[in-house]
């Protein structure tokens, strides 16, 4: 029994690569049920963010595992796996944990504290109970994730200042405008980062703000709840000579943003500045947009940049973080070797039951005459025998029993007490 | 009446209030953790003050605008740019321009040299309309300087944003909204000084010599870095010229300002030249 992760975030991969490996919401069923098509992985979760596309695997055989992984990402993204392997992080048993932790609490997050990465872990892990691919550990390890995020913002400072890449962003554009007080925003998109983005800059008192997406009534929906107007998305190119902001975060596989287009804007609009924001993975402008005069662009990989300066601020809130999540990865490891002691731990009481019994029955037959009072006392008397004498034995094997090398603990415990021979066992 | 020793000691001061705050622009530019001591305000407006108080003595010891010479004019041009600065510093809080008109001032003020006994001057130079002249240019080209120093600053933080260099080197530089609606300001003023001068100019002329205009090498310079400052201020009004473009042309009109300032001062006759250097 064993965790594996496997992922490729904005530390390692460029967002050319991440755009590759990406996967789209309905996408993620079909790749959660080939991983456990095969064999070695019997738990699976796909988390895919702008950031990150992250795959976690339960399974026996680690290697085995890892490969399935690894074949998955070659065939998807035609790249050979030895060339993936650069960008890729592959983390095991407690690595992992701490990682999943980390993640959901926001601290491997490109802004660090952002809020939205809790609601992406949840959407992942609903997916994967969907589809059926969680089981006990994934489980347990999600809701145990949930907690520590929880923590982690309750305790720590990691969260201020950071309202999202918003944050970024308005920092970024503090560069281009003096004021957003006569600015017009153009929102591309209705999801959840642009929603975030949105209110963020109502809050720093942006002017108006447009919303356009490609289903017209979410455009709309998301328009009413920032103040906005939804404009249709036929009529972007239009859209854009209005707009001296503009955020985009579709789920489009091409740019939908062309030079052409912003060269046409730009004309209508007198060459007045325009500062796009692409947080979208893969990306919505296309890059030679940025060769413009006037024209600002912007994509996530610039957000991390921005957000690295302000990082010193909050290394010490990070330490802290960092503190929480190996405390808790520690208790999560604890419960995991316990789970894989389990079983063993059973069947030893079990057994040990079955002899209590056995013998307690010989010595009442030949004890006759004892009340009701003193049978109680002896019965409780065994009981209390067997507990005591493995209680050491099997704290050490809950402890001890799911560590590298150390699962012998349970193995020898099984030939000790003979369990494999019984034939009882399951 | 003669400044000597006096003179030649408040000269270095302006230079070293100048020089002084010139280099802690620069500091507080590209050094993060600096902040701009309240004191470099307090030493531009000093050294302007003391430039002020040079330059009047010597106008009311000549009874002229002291601009007759290379020397003179750098030196009133140099207070000119002082002055606009400290304009740009109240107004728009713009210290970081200083980067830009500080070390020119400095430049000027120190090549202008320290002031001499004044020597008599015609009394045709003695005309009103000659000091309208005289003030409304020099102002004028001064603030169109102003235009190219901020086109500087914006070219550098446009280039910041571009490049992604990080906020260490020139964060403090105010938005390119801000820079650019400056220099728009400055190109306008500028040049609405710089018609008033040239107009003062032609009516003294006409007064003096029965003709507005004689083609002169700085007349006809003057006359295209006009005319070049009103296509410019054309096309940004209508045709959204600002920005990167604008600034990029900003810096060739500092070009011709520069020759008609200094290099037409020594073609051609006429009382633009610069005939005597000392002065």
């Amino acid at each position: 029994m064993s965790l594996l992760l496997v992922g490729a975030n904005h530390k390692t991969a460029p967002v050319e690569f991440r755009e590759k490996i990406a996967l789209a919401k309905e996408e993620i069923p079909e790749v959660l049920s080939k991983m456990v098509a095969t064999g070695p992985i019997r738990e699976a979760m796909i988390l895919s963010t702008c950031n990150r596309t992250e795959f976690l695997a339960e399974g026996e055989d680690i290697h085995g595992s890892l490969e399935v992984i690894r074949e998955i990402l070659a065939s998807r993204t035609r790249v050979s796996t030895r060339d993936l392997d650069p960008y890729l992080y592959v983390l095991a048993g407690l690595d992992a944990v701490r990682h999943v932790f980390s993640v959901a609490s926001s601290m491997d997050s490109m802004v660090v504290g952002e809020p939205q990465i809790l609601g992406q872990v949840k959407e992942a892990y609903k997916i994967s109970l969907q589809c059926r691919t969680a089981g006990p550990t994934i489980n347990r390890l999600m809701h145990h994730a949930f907690r520590v995020s929880k923590r982690v913002r309750t305790e720590t400072d990691i969260g201020r200042g950071a309202v999202s890449v918003a944050y970024a962003a308005v920092e970024m554009a503090r560069h281009v405008f003096d004021t957003l007080g006569n600015k017009t925003a153009l929102l591309v998109g209705a999801g959840e980062m642009i929603e975030t983005a949105g209110l963020h800059l109502k809050q720093k008192g942006i002017a108006k703000t447009y919303v356009t997406n490609r289903t017209f009534w979410r455009a709309e929906a998301l328009a009413k709840r920032l103040g906005g107007e939804a404009l249709p998305f036929e009529s972007l190119g239009n859209s854009l000579a209005m707009a001296d902001m503009v955020l985009t975060c579709t789920g489009a596989p091409e740019p939908i943003i062309t030079k052409e287009q912003v060269k046409a804007a730009m004309k209508a609009r007198r060459n007045r500045p325009i500062f796009f924001i692409d947080i979208a993975v893969p990306r919505d402008v296309h890059p030679s947009v940025a060769e413009l005069q006037n024209v600002f662009l912007y994509d996530l990989d610039d957000l991390q940049k921005v957000v690295d300066n302000n990082k010193a601020e909050r290394i010490k809130e990070l330490e802290k973080a960092g503190e929480i999540v190996a405390e808790e990865a520690r208790k999560f490891s604890l419960w995991f070797s316990s789970l894989e002691a389990e079983p063993t731990i059973r069947e030893l009481l079990e057994w040990a039951e079955e002899v209590r019994i056995k013998e307690l029955r010989k010595t009442l037959k030949r004890l006759r005459g004892l009340d009701e009072r003193e049978l109680e006392a002896i019965d409780l008397m065994t009981k209390a025998l067997i507990k005591k004498l493995f209680h050491r034995p099997i704290v050490k094997m809950k402890r001890e029993g799911g560590r590298d090398g150390s699962a012998s603990f349970i193995g020898l415990a099984r030939e000790l007490f003979g369990l494999d021979g019984r034939g009882s066992g399951r | 009446m003669d400044l000597g020793i006096v003179g030649l000691f408040l000269w270095k001061i302006v230079i070293i209030c100048y020089a002084v705050v010139s280099t802690a622009i620069f500091l507080y530019l590209t050094r993060e953790k600096l902040s701009n001591p309240d004191w470099s305000r307090l030493l531009v407006v000093g050294g302007f003050l003391v430039q002020s108080v040079l330059v009047v003595w010597l106008w009311i010891e000549t009874g002229i605008l002291p601009v007759g010479s290379l020397s003179k004019a750098l030196r009133f041009f140099s207070w000119a740019l002082a002055a606009l600065y400290i304009f740009v510093l109240y107004r728009y809080r713009l210290s970081q321009l200083g980067l830009v008109l500080l070390p020119l001032a400095t430049i000027m003020w120190a090549l202008g040299g320290p002031m001499r006994e004044a020597k008599a001057s015609s009394p045709l130079l003695a005309s009103p309309w000659l000091t309208v002249h005289g003030i409304f240019s020099f102002l004028g080209e001064a603030t169109l300087v102003g235009a190219f120093g901020v086109s500087v600053l914006y070219l550098l933080q446009e280039r910041r944003i571009r490049k992604r260099i990080s906020p260490s080197f020139l964060a403090r530089l105010p938005s390119l909204e801000v820079l650019d609606h400056i220099t728009y300001k400055c190109m306008a003023w500028g040049f609405v000084l710089l018609t008033a001068g040239i107009v003062a100019g032609a009516i003294w002329a006409n007064q003096a010599w029965g003709s507005y205009w004689t083609w002169q090498a700085k007349e006809t310079w003057a006359l295209a870095t006009w005319l070049l400052y009103a296509g410019l201020l054309h096309q940004r009004v209508s045709s959204g010229w600002g920005g990167r473009k604008g600034a990029l042309l900003l810096i060739v009109g500092f070009g011709f300002l520069l020759f008609t300032f200094i290099g037409a001062g020594f073609m051609g006759s006429g009382p633009h030249r610069f005939d005597r250097l000392q002065g």
